[in-house]
């Protein structure tokens, strides 16, 4: 069995060297971001985020030891477990939590703070997968076996939405990915991504000129559809989906002055125009294309950029953290890093695909698509393709909290998958 | 079936990981405004601002200098003052001033320094330095001065302040910016470019708040300051003093030019004041003090005030008449049939007679002969054709003309050709009859006293002149400007000197400035007496010396002190003296004009034009005036 072999030899190395390529360049650049020219600082020390982001490293490395020398087989049967006991963590953080940034979503130890919402990602990972595991469960077909999923989702978000943190819950939108390769319809996923189409949309143009062109559309779709397809259902089917499309433009109006708050309204307009507001919340937009902007094809070097050093970007170790690669790297570093992180998405969905067990392989691509959603949302928001949602850059932002979820997420997958060879197909 | 959707995702992931690559091919290769942008927001230039040159005499003593100075600054949001009453005592402040100083600090920016005091003394520095230790949010900028060795020149030298809001404006190249310094008038003005130096630039970075944060790109941008170019002048600073003294309580001027090279030993505006007084932190206040002095200090008289030249005008008549031929060293006139009047004096047989008594009967008939030595008959197209080329022959003389001094506002004068007879008479309706009085320096006839001490450099080196000039080195090099080294040719032969030096000579010794004559130096001169309607006469005295080898030409000019022997000609003597032996022999006459005041004779009105400008634009009086006594 596996414990003869040592872990090292089958561990999939091509996801250890990005992880650890991730890692370093993160840790530079937290570095440079955090780097004053005044005060001579070495990256060592533990004063400032650099030096404390190489103890939070040093501890991930400890925990991925541990989680390489635990039995594979705890993570399944004991996934529900760790799901109760992290569900647990976001109670208790609503009463007995730091506030941070207007967030009650931290527990302190000392100088440190752990933030448990991290940390639900991991457990709605491992509950879904267990869940999925059994083999009677079907996406495709049955409609109630959906409600377990929503639950295993809702419960977490519904805590992390109690004690405001917005970001980490719009990341259990990644699951969608998982759910789409598991069965799930793939025009569930279609609307989702037509619905946020439409309001990008709808707040660019005016709503009745987007009605018009509906309608075109669809009445265009009548036409040239076969016949056979139009009678059986598709003439209906159309204007219904037109009939919505309309609807959610009309929504949107409401939606964005009803539904949501002021500050996340903004962000969105942001999006859509930096200068309606170039003090206040377009600023961070600004700024940050700005930062990465000036760093043009080489960029201005390490420890070079204006932009980062002299606090123009907001967060720069943390959520902003792009902007110090692209303005000190420029796009040669940018790139690399978006290819990295392509690099690596793509070689989980590899792995995850040759898994025997449908447990590692959900789990894998839950892996995945969480990773991709945060590299997708902080880049994005960095280059102003995305509205501002305050969420890390997995192994590049500073933070521990966020460094270990990622690390414990990435290398449980990692053992599961050194085990492959031993384990039975189930799935 | 559902393992092909993994081609969906990867081409999913693929597709977002393609749009980022393009997104940010764009961003940072294809749009560079976003580093310019970055760059505005970062890197601020800093403007670094040398030392201005330092002016010297021409014994090499410094003239003008500058002194350190300390501006006081406050970056509000570390400003801590516990004792407000303490600090306000060590800087010798107001409790409001000091609100309002910190008000607008703190309006301006909380994270920047702004000023808080200006041009600190080195002693009031050193004196709260110490105690400025226990006040955190405040420091020293260092800045500088003009700073003058002796409480003279000041209209020469002009003086320096903050650019004006129409200068800055008006600036062709975006030089300077609001609050820099300029210089405003004299020296610093024409020599501005070779004063200030060379701006040094450093180019900073700043972080979101415009805190300082280091050179950037280590400083390689940066250009260091070149501190301006020192000026060499002519001026004699201990003669210079001394004229100075002399002209106390009195209105007028003094220049006095090296003949052999036109540079400016002494020039007086009198009254003058203290140059310090406008390179001090309470430039303003005295500056408007100055402005509301009825007697106008500010206003440059050696270059700007214009005068009749009144007798000495006739030096250049006999120059003319000789040169022209219409009179020779022996010609004698007699006071008969002539409209002006003169003076009991011996009989005027010679040129020389007729300048050593100055007599106006004489210079009447020689500007007759120069006028009509034409063979015109009828007398007013003689009339009009003599007097222009009198004018082309008085012109070379540099009077009416601009001599191009380096001193700002220089006034023309005024020397009238036929054109300007015609606009009052109309052309070929005058005749000599009507323009006579210019044969004495009256009528229409305007000069500055520059101009006549010009003149006196020119009969001094017989026919040409050189530039007047103050300055002529510009730095370690000395650089001359090149038109100060041009000669100007008067035409008129140096033989033809003779006779009117010999009654120059004659005038001090014997003539209208005997009583001021200095034993042991032969000093050529002339009186002269300068009518005006708005008081008594102004004196003027004109004179070089020695007469065999000159080496200082003067004017002087007194405004309403009387007849050019009466004080002019002792003080330009006493100059003369001054400079050429370095001591003074007729203590009497020394100590009776340093006494002597004059003040309350001068006319105060609320007129800016120079003091007879008024007169020069009037219609000339049709029949002519009987002129008074004028030795």
């Amino acid at each position: 069995m596996a414990e003869n072999k040592p872990i090292t030899k089958n561990v999939d190395w091509v996801v250890v060297l990005i992880y650890i390529a991730c890692l370093g360049i993160g840790w530079v650049n937290i570095y440079a971001a955090v780097y004053n020219p005044e005060v001579n600082m070495s990256m060592f020390d533990l004063s400032n985020n650099a030096g404390k982001q190489l103890m939070w490293i040093g501890t991930a490395v400890l925990l991925i030891i541990c989680i390489l020398v635990i039995d594979y087989k705890f993570y399944e049967t004991f996934s529900f477990i760790i799901y109760a006991v992290i569900v647990f963590l976001l109670v208790v953080v609503l009463f007995a939590g730091s506030n941070i940034n207007g967030s009650r979503s931290w527990i302190k130890f000392g100088a440190f703070s752990l933030q448990p919402a991290e940390f639900s990602k991991l457990a709605i990972s491992l509950a879904i997968s267990k869940y999925l595991s059994d083999p009677a469960i079907s996406l495709t077909r049955k409609l109630k076996d959906y409600y377990p999923i929503m639950g295993i989702i809702a419960l977490p978000a519904f805590l992390i939405l109690l004690s405001n943190e917005t970001g980490s819950m719009l990341v259990f939108a990644s699951f969608a990915i998982v759910l789409y390769r598991e069965g799930m319809p793939g025009f569930i996923p279609a609307i989702g991504m037509v619905t946020a189409a439409l309001l990008i949309i709808t707040l660019l143009f005016v709503k009745w000129y987007i009605a018009g062109v509906i309608i075109v559309i669809a009445g265009l779709a009548i036409w040239l559809m076969p016949v056979m397809t139009r009678r059986r259902g598709g003439l209906w089917a159309t204007i219904i989906i037109g009939f919505v499309m309309i609807g959610i433009v009309f929504g949107v109006d409401f939606f964005m002055n009803n539904v949501l708050q002021k500050h996340q309204r903004g962000r969105i307009m942001v999006l859509l125009d930096p200068d309606s507001d170039p003090r206040g919340i377009g600023w961070n937009v600004i700024q940050s294309k700005i930062a990465i902007g000036s760093g043009g094809f080489s960029g201005k070097g390490f420890l070079q950029g204006t932009q980062t050093k002299f606090d123009f970007v907001p967060e720069q170790s943390t959520d902003f953290i792009f902007c110090t690669v692209g303005e000190e790297h420029g796009f040669i570093g940018s790139a690399i890093v978006v290819i990295l992180f392509v690099s690596l998405i793509s070689r989980l969905v590899v792995l995850a695909e040759r898994q025997r067990s449908r447990f590692a392989r959900v789990y894998g691509y839950c892996v995945a698509g969480i990773i991709f959603f945060h590299f997708m949302v902080n880049v994005g928001m960095t280059i102003g393709l995305m509205p501002v949602i305050g969420i890390p850059l997995p192994f590049f932002s500073y933070g521990g909290s966020s460094l270990w979820s990622f690390s414990i997420l990435l290398f449980v997958f990692l053992k599961i998958d050194a085990q492959r060879p031993f384990t039975l197909s189930r799935g | 079936m559902l393992e092909s959707r993994r081609f969906v995702i990867i081409g999913f992931f693929a597709l977002v990981g393609l749009i980022y690559l393009f997104r940010l091919f764009y961003l940072q290769v294809l749009d560079e405004s976003y580093s310019i942008e970055s760059s505005s927001n970062s890197i601020k230039r800093v403007i670094e601002i040398p030392f201005r040159g330092q002016i010297y005499d021409r014994t090499g003593k410094l003239i003008v200098y500058n002194t350190p100075v300390y501006d006081l600054l406050v970056t509000p949001y570390k400003a801590r003052v516990e004792d407000t009453l303490r600090f306000c005592q060590v800087l010798g402040i107001e409790r409001h001033d000091f609100d309002s100083l910190m008000a607008a600090a703190s309006a301006y920016s909380r994270v920047k320094p702004s000023l808080f005091l200006r041009q600190l003394s080195k002693e009031d520095f050193a004196s709260i330095q110490d105690v400025m230790v226990d006040y955190s949010g405040f420091e020293f900028a260092k800045s500088s001065l003009r700073t003058y060795t002796a409480p003279t020149l000041a209209n020469t030298l002009g003086y320096v302040s903050e650019i004006t809001k129409g200068q800055l404006e008006k600036q062709e190249e975006p030089y300077y910016r609001q609050s820099d310094y300029i210089g405003q008038s004299g020296v610093e003005k024409i020599y501005e470019n070779e004063l200030r130096g060379k701006r040094g630039t450093k180019f900073v970075m700043q972080n979101v708040s415009g805190v300082y944060k280091g050179p950037w790109k280590g400083g390689e941008l940066d250009t260091m300051a070149v501190a301006g170019a020192n000026l060499y002048s002519g001026i004699d600073l201990e003669v210079q003093q001394y004229a100075d003294s002399l002209m106390v309580n009195k209105v007028g001027s003094v220049v006095a030019i090296e003949p052999k090279t036109g540079q400016i030993i002494s020039m007086v505006s009198a009254p003058t004041y203290d140059p310090n007084i406008l390179a001090s932190r309470y430039f303003s206040k005295n500056y408007a003090a100055l402005a509301r002095n009825p007697y106008k200090p500010l206003f440059n008289r050696p270059v700007m005030a214009s005068y009749r030249p009144g007798s000495t005008f006739k030096l250049i008549q006999a120059l003319i008449g000789l040169q022209e031929g219409v009179i020779t060293p022996e010609s004698g006139f007699t006071h008969a049939n002539c409209p002006v009047g003169c003076h009991n004096h011996p009989a005027t047989g010679t040129v020389a007679l007729g300048v050593t008594h100055s007599c106006n009967p004489y210079f009447y008939n020689v500007f007759r002969r120069i006028i009509y030595k034409n063979n015109i008959q009828n007398t007013f197209k003689a009339s009009a054709v003599g007097l222009d080329a009198w004018h082309d022959a008085i012109s070379k003389f540099g009077i009416g003309q601009r001599l191009g001094i380096d001193l700002p506002s220089e006034y023309k004068g005024n020397l009238p050709n036929k054109k300007y007879y015609d606009r009052f008479y109309g052309e070929y309706r005058w005749k000599f009859s009507n323009i006579y009085s210019l044969s004495i320096g009256e009528g229409e006839l305007l000069i500055t006293p520059l101009k006549m001490a010009n003149v006196a450099a020119i009969i001094a080196n017989r026919g040409y002149f050189y530039t007047p000039h103050v300055i002529h080195g510009v730095g370690d090099s000395k650089k001359v400007n090149p038109e100060f080294l041009v000669r100007h040719e008067t035409g008129v032969a140096p033989h033809n000197f003779d006779p009117v030096i010999e009654g120059m000579i004659g005038a001090v010794e014997a003539g209208t400035a005997r009583r001021s004559r200095v034993e042991g130096i032969t000093i050529a001169g002339k009186t002269g007496t300068s009518q005006n309607k708005r008081g008594d006469d102004h004196s003027i005295f004109i004179a070089f010396a020695p007469a065999e080898n000159p080496k200082i030409a003067i004017a002087v000019f007194v405004e309403n002190a009387g007849a050019g022997g009466v004080a002019a000609a002792p003080i330009a003597n006493l100059i003369i003296e001054k400079y050429l032996t370095r001591k003074i022999t007729n203590k009497a006459l020394e100590e009776r004009m340093f006494k002597s005041d004059l003040m309350s004779k001068v006319i105060l009105t609320g007129q800016k034009k120079p003091v007879s400008a008024d007169t020069a634009k009037k219609k000339p009086v049709a029949t002519p005036q009987p002129a008074r006594t004028n030795p």
